[in-house]
């Protein structure tokens, strides 16, 4: 009826010396461990991709007609040429990654069937973005094409 | 000179002849102290003095021991994942996980190694009948609505085994190297990575981008290869296995220490007589009752009488784990032996496999995300793993624990959510497939209405608006929760046949895989 009835029971009740000490222990053991495990996972994330060069020259056959696809070997990359230049355009599905196959309309997706005009446009299915236009520098009579280097609908290289 | 003679006249030669010639006997008595478990004590200390026995009481309630208490569902997981913990053993000393030499090695392993294929086999049909069993063995643990205090932590360990077990197998899907496990990996990476898709629509990818992470953390590179590989293998044999194995432990010591499997109140009531078979408890005066070794959480404590409908775990529930075992064992040699593990042509990853398709369990998440990978992939699933994990947090009754369709609501409840657990997907789809979807309808619709918008989304709304109304018409949690449990299932079983067998090349619907084209 003393003391304790007028404390709030929201009152914190006070801590015995060593119980506070064994806290503080715990904490410091908690928090160490934590650090230690935020180093460790510094390790799995990669800061240097082992992924082959992103750059990469093409010689265009002359016989390529405006409108049709060039595809190097290997590559998902499909160059067009017409009378305002070249450029070119990543055939990766935006969707889940899939290499989406060029036909007279523009692409389709085998995995989803997502549709993209010959410009990159989703036409049909789940792809969210449009495929990307890829940068075309031009060297000699050769085109070198970044794959890791995007630029906007529309943009040639002469 | 005959045994009987007193020790201390024989020599120091004798003594060391009598020790060899009872050294059988001395090291069967050092490595099983108690003897043989022919009566009450010794068969309690053959499982309490056992590390890996005393997983289990001592004694095992009747109730436990019926075939359709548990049907064996978790004996039969524990069991299946046994068996491919030996032959993925057995797979590990000729497989090398390296592009290319992967392949070559997994050649080497179907036409060359003694016993090669037919181990691989065994593997992959343990693997499909783990995922099929696991799932089966949670449908159970939740229709005997056995999830309930003081077993919700449990349900939460078997959840993180579904998700480790799905883990398992989809890791070990790469390992191949050939066409199909490129691109269902390759495709699985895309989707780790489509928190994007939302990140995008929201132009935040540049400051905020969990999905990129993921993936890099996945392939250890921006594609598959090499280090993609060697990280899968990782996960495969080491530390999916390790957690599993670690979880494992803590869900079968909840068993024991949540008073074992749940069971009705009235359960030895129900079982009626005793079989004479069975060993009574207090039969001859025991040494020490063996609740001091077992403190279980329990309404009601033992006081003053013995547990009568329980009979000692060896030889009862362990020869019954043991028939598991081995018809889990039949089960997969069996199936090995009729159908071998596909192998395609060697990973190209200029031309995907057309359709590429992930292991059938995945199917029905294809399906889904063939409209919304973000949705389909990664949102849909976590809402349904978050609900799940709630299920025996919201569900606080108590009538109908341990018992089939138990609970509020009961079979007709489950008999009604199996119509519209199965109406409404095949409604969904149907519209989907026969008229397409919102991009075909308004070309120009940004993507935020695309990932909202989507059969996975309006399914699970479906479900959960289905269930709400179930909670308030009976006015029982445990009524929605049916519903809502039921639903998931036909969804999930809609979803996946119609990704299994009615998706074709380019994902586009055919009746059947005959009226695919010819390439």
């Amino acid at each position: 009826m003393t003391t304790n009835s007028q404390k709030s029971r929201l009152d914190p009740e006070p801590i015995a010396r060593r119980d506070f000490l064994g806290l503080s222990a715990l904490f410091a053991a908690a928090s160490t461990l934590l650090f230690a495990l935020i180093g460790m996972l510094r390790l799995p994330k990669t800061s240097v991709l082992s992924s082959p060069a992103k750059k990469f020259p093409v010689v265009l056959p002359d016989s390529l007609a405006a409108g049709e696809a060039f595809v190097p070997p290997g590559r998902a990359v499909a160059l067009f040429r017409d009378d305002k230049g070249v450029h070119a355009v990543s055939t990766i599905c935006t969707h889940l990654g899939c290499v989406v196959k060029n036909n007279p309309e523009g692409f389709e997706c085998p995995c989803h069937g997502s549709r993209f005009s010959t410009d990159g446009t989703v036409t049909k299915g789940p792809a969210p973005q449009p495929l990307p236009w890829l940068k075309v520098t031009r060297n000699g009579d050769k085109w070198v094409v970044d794959e890791g280097a995007t630029v906007p609908k529309g943009t040639k290289a002469i | 000179m005959s045994t009987n003679t007193p020790n201390q006249t024989r020599s120091g030669l004798e003594k060391f002849w009598d020790n060899l010639r009872a050294l059988p006997n001395y090291f069967r008595n050092a490595a099983f102290r108690t003897g043989a478990p022919n009566t009450d004590r010794t068969r309690s200390s053959f499982v309490f003095g056992n590390v890996f026995l005393h997983l289990h009481s001592v004694r095992t309630h009747l109730w436990s021991l019926k075939w359709t208490t548990t049907m064996g569902l978790g004996i039969a997981t524990t069991a299946a994942f046994l068996i491919t913990l030996v032959t993925g053993v057995l797979l590990m000393f000729y497989y090398k996980p390296y592009p290319d030499v992967a392949y070559l090695s997994m050649k080497d392993i179907h036409f060359i190694v003694p016993t090669g294929r037919f181990i691989r086999n065994i593997h992959r049909w343990a693997a499909n009948i783990m995922v099929v069993t696991v799932i089966l063995h949670m449908a159970r643990a939740f229709y005997t609505a056995s999830y309930r205090k003081p077993r919700e932590f449990n349900w939460l360990m078997g959840i993180a085994l579904l998700a480790i077990t799905l883990g398992m197998s989809f890791t070990g899907y790469l390992l191949p190297w050939d066409q199909l496990a490129y691109w269902a990996i390759t495709i699985g990476a895309n989707i780790a990575q489509s928190p994007r898709e939302l990140t995008d629509a929201l132009s935040i990818t540049q400051y905020f981008d969990p999905g990129g992470l993921i993936r890099l953390l996945l392939l250890g590179s921006d594609n598959v290869g090499p280090e993609a590989l060697i990280r899968f293998y990782l996960l495969h044999i080491m530390i999916l296995p390790l957690m599993l194995g670690i979880l494992m432990g803590i869900h079968f010591w909840r068993i024991r220490k949540d008073g074992g499997l749940a069971r009705p109140v009235d359960a030895d009531a129900r079982l009626g007589i005793l079989p004479t078979t069975s060993y009574p408890v207090f039969t001859q005066a025991p040494a020490k009752t063996y609740q001091l070794a077992a403190i279980v959480r329990g309404r009601t404590p033992t006081v003053g009488r013995g547990p009568e409908a329980t009979v000692p775990s060896m030889p009862h529930l362990f020869y019954a784990e043991l028939a598991v075992l081995m018809f889990t064992v039949f089960l997969c040699v069996a199936l090995a032996l009729i159908s071998d593990a596909p192998l395609k042509e060697l990973a190209n990853p200029s031309v995907p496999e057309n359709p590429a398709k992930a292991p059938w369990y995945f199917l029905g998440l294809q399906e889904l995300v063939s409209f919304s990978a973000f949705m389909g992939g990664i949102g849909v699933p976590t809402i349904v793993m978050i609900g799940l994990g709630l299920i025996p947090f919201l569900d606080r009754e108590e009538n109908g624990t341990g018992e089939w369709f138990g609970g509020t609501g009961g079979l007709p409840v489950v008999k009604r959510a199996i119509a519209i657990g199965l109406a409404v997907p095949i409604f969904i789809e149907t519209i989907a497939i026969r008229f397409g979807w919102i991009r075909e309808w308004f070309p120009q619709s940004p993507q935020i209405i695309v990932t909202l918008i989507n059969p996975a989304t309006l399914l699970t709304l479906a479900y959960a608006l289905y269930s709400i109304y179930l909670v308030k018409r009976y006015n029982s949690t445990r009524a929605g929760a049916l519903g809502l449990f039921t639903c998931f299932l036909c969804g999930f079983l809609v979803l996946t046949i119609i990704g299994t067998y009615l998706r074709g090349p380019n994902w586009v619907f055919y009746w059947s895989p005959a009226d695919w084209p010819k390439h």
